[in-house]
């Protein structure tokens, strides 16, 4: 962190009697982190120390509760509907984080050089869909594809053509990104806006006046600028697309069976743990999705250091 | 006051806001819809019929009423979760900028590294914590664990420092007030923006939690609006045919659960759009 400079201590000579008291004071800082720290000891290290104790053991029927070492794991990776699910994942980030990124960077480039009613009412509408529970978000569009109330076979038939069903075992895939990037591109979209209006608007007089236009600004000033934003906004977006679970899990009743039990490591350690009880091998499977987001995460900090964001 | 070189510009954001729009427009248009028009009527899209009204009669009192209890379960959810995290949240946020206390650095460290925790990880152990506990399906396995949020320490501190001048404080000791005193009268009233956006933050992520609950409760009178309506929609698709007036009160009850948080928004933006601006910069 470069970024937070402590307060109230100059690094100035001061008296012994008055240094004392400083340090008495400072420790203050302790009653008011107090209260935070249960709550991340008791809800946050707690459960990630217990729930890598319970990936050591594994229940079977007649033999009891016995240590199993690193077996769940080599389990885990091992098995296919592990792997499928986190494949599944893992693609699904691919596509969805450039496209969430790409279209909130768009509306917010545009949304910074129109002023008036018509930018600040975009910017609000843009951003609805965020105050929008992700259950909800994911039965509306659910409902929007449905082949017997939806617009969509409506549309289509204007065309005489048969509307693609996006919840089909085929294109699942892209119905759920259309989902996720209608869910979030409108809060990235705030985040990258707000960076934009903090740059100083001198700068884009100075590129004016060498002849710059308006789209050379955008990409040469303003881009740049807000790489810091970017890459907070793309390490949410790979912690949260990682962890699918709210959107497959919604559409499922209505996807006629094209979302299957283990569709991604969370469904898959959700329906381990509260369908077949099997607690020690669902926590070996959300220790170890935890952990690829945590590498992923981490891999990714690392390599775009230079570039600021939330640990440089 | 608009030039002719942006309407390529406008016409795209016009495009967007469409796009993010259809589907609200579509769940206003199909609540004022009885179940005939909604499948069978004649455009998906366009009204047809108003029976808004009826249909919110029949949502608030189907089975008993169980959409009110979810309704208020929500807000005591969201209330007493949200606001329990940005109390706690705020305070640290505010002891990690101004006092350097001892291990300071370190134990920050650890905040910052957990945001890379993915939560849901977390859920399953805390279920088999709480069951061991007895806490599962009662209103704390919910509202406690939504008490965290790392981010919005993180937030907070970045908020705190760039936002309280040191002599303020320094001037404020001088003048004899206590460390709490600070906090409360001098700081809080500068912190209120970035308060206000903090709060916003995480009554949303409880208003909107499904994974959770879904997990935490297994008794339908505790359910929150996301996991009460996910089990109608079970229900509704469960039983084809048989469940239509059920897709209705789905379709008006979405759209209830959607208006406070929109509404909320709407009404603090003034704070937010402010608040928002720290997350980035930084």
């Amino acid at each position: 962190m470069t970024v937070i400079t402590a307060k109230g201590t100059p690094e100035t000579r001061v008296p012994t009697s008055s240094r004392r008291r400083h340090f008495r004071r400072d420790q203050i800082g302790w009653l008011f982190v107090l209260p935070f720290l249960v709550v991340f000891l008791t809800f946050l290290v707690a459960p990630l120390l217990y729930a890598g104790y319970l990936s050591l053991y594994t229940k079977g029927l007649a033999t009891g509760t016995t240590f199993a070492g690193f077996d769940n794991y080599t389990r885990a990776f091992h098995d296919p509907a592990f792997r499928h699910g986190l494949w599944l994942v893992v693609r699904f980030s691919l596509v969805v984080i450039p496209l969430q990124i790409g279209v909130a960077l768009v509306a917010a480039l545009l949304l910074d050089e129109i002023t008036g009613r018509l930018a600040s009412f975009s910017r609000l509408m843009i951003f609805l869909p965020y105050a929008v529970p992700a259950v909800i978000g994911a039965l509306m569009w659910g409902f929007l594809y449905s082949p017997s109330f939806g617009p969509m076979e409506q549309i289509a038939s204007l065309f005489n053509v048969q509307a693609p069903f996006l919840l089909s075992q085929g294109n699942i895939f892209y119905g759920l990104l259309n989902i996720v990037t209608w869910q979030w591109s409108g809060y990235y979209m705030i985040i990258i806006y707000a960076a934009l209006k903090s740059i100083d608007s001198s700068l884009y007089e100075a590129a004016r006046l060498d002849g710059a236009n308006a789209r050379q600004i955008a990409l040469r000033i303003k881009v740049p600028l807000v790489t810091s934003a970017l890459v907070l906004i793309l390490i949410f977006s790979l912690i949260g697309t990682l962890q699918f679970f709210t959107e497959p899990q919604i559409v499922s009743p209505i996807a006629n069976g094209s979302v299957t039990p283990e569709f991604t490591p969370n469904i898959y350690a959700f329906n381990l743990a509260f369908r077949y009880a099997q607690f020690n091998y669902a926590s070996a499977i959300s220790f170890s999705l935890g952990f690829v987001v945590f590498l992923a995460v981490a891999i990714f900090t690392f390599a775009t250091r230079k570039r600021g964001g939330l640990f440089t | 006051m608009s030039k002719p070189r942006h309407v390529g510009a406008k016409l795209i954001l016009l495009a967007l806001v469409c796009y993010f729009l259809l589907p609200v427009w579509w769940l206003l248009v199909a609540s004022t819809k009885n179940s005939h028009g909604l499948f069978s009527g004649s455009g998906a899209l366009w009204f047809d019929g108003f029976h808004l009204f009826g249909n919110l009669g029949d949502l608030f009192t189907y089975n008993n009423g169980e959409y009110l209890r979810w309704l208020w379960n929500s807000v005591l959810y969201a209330g007493v979760g949200g606001i329990g995290c940005t109390i706690v949240s705020v305070l640290a946020g505010y002891g990690f900028a101004m006092y350097r206390f001892t291990g300071r650095n370190l134990v920050f460290a650890a905040v910052l590294g957990s945001v890379m925790v993915p939560l849901t990880a977390l859920v399953i152990p805390t279920f088999v914590m709480m069951s061991n506990a007895g806490l599962t399906d009662t209103i704390w396995a919910v509202i406690l664990p939504s008490l965290l949020s790392p981010f919005a320490v993180y937030l907070m501190r970045v908020y705190t420092a760039g936002s309280i001048p040191d002599e303020l404080v320094d001037a404020a000791r001088i003048d004899g007030a206590g460390e709490l005193r600070i906090f409360l009268q001098v700081a809080l009233p500068l912190m209120r923006p970035g308060v206000v956006t903090v709060m916003l933050l995480s009554v949303v992520a409880t208003w909107n939690n499904y994974f959770l609950p879904l997990t935490m409760l297994s008794s339908s009178k505790l359910y929150p609006l996301t996991v009460g309506i996910g089990l109608w929609e079970q229900l509704a698709a469960s039983n084809n045919g048989g469940g239509q007036s059920l897709w209705n009160l789905i379709i008006v009850g979405s759209l209830v659960s959607v208006l406070p948080l929109v509404l909320a928004f709407l009404t603090l933006q003034r704070y937010w759009q402010g608040g928002l601006t720290v997350g980035s910069l930084k």
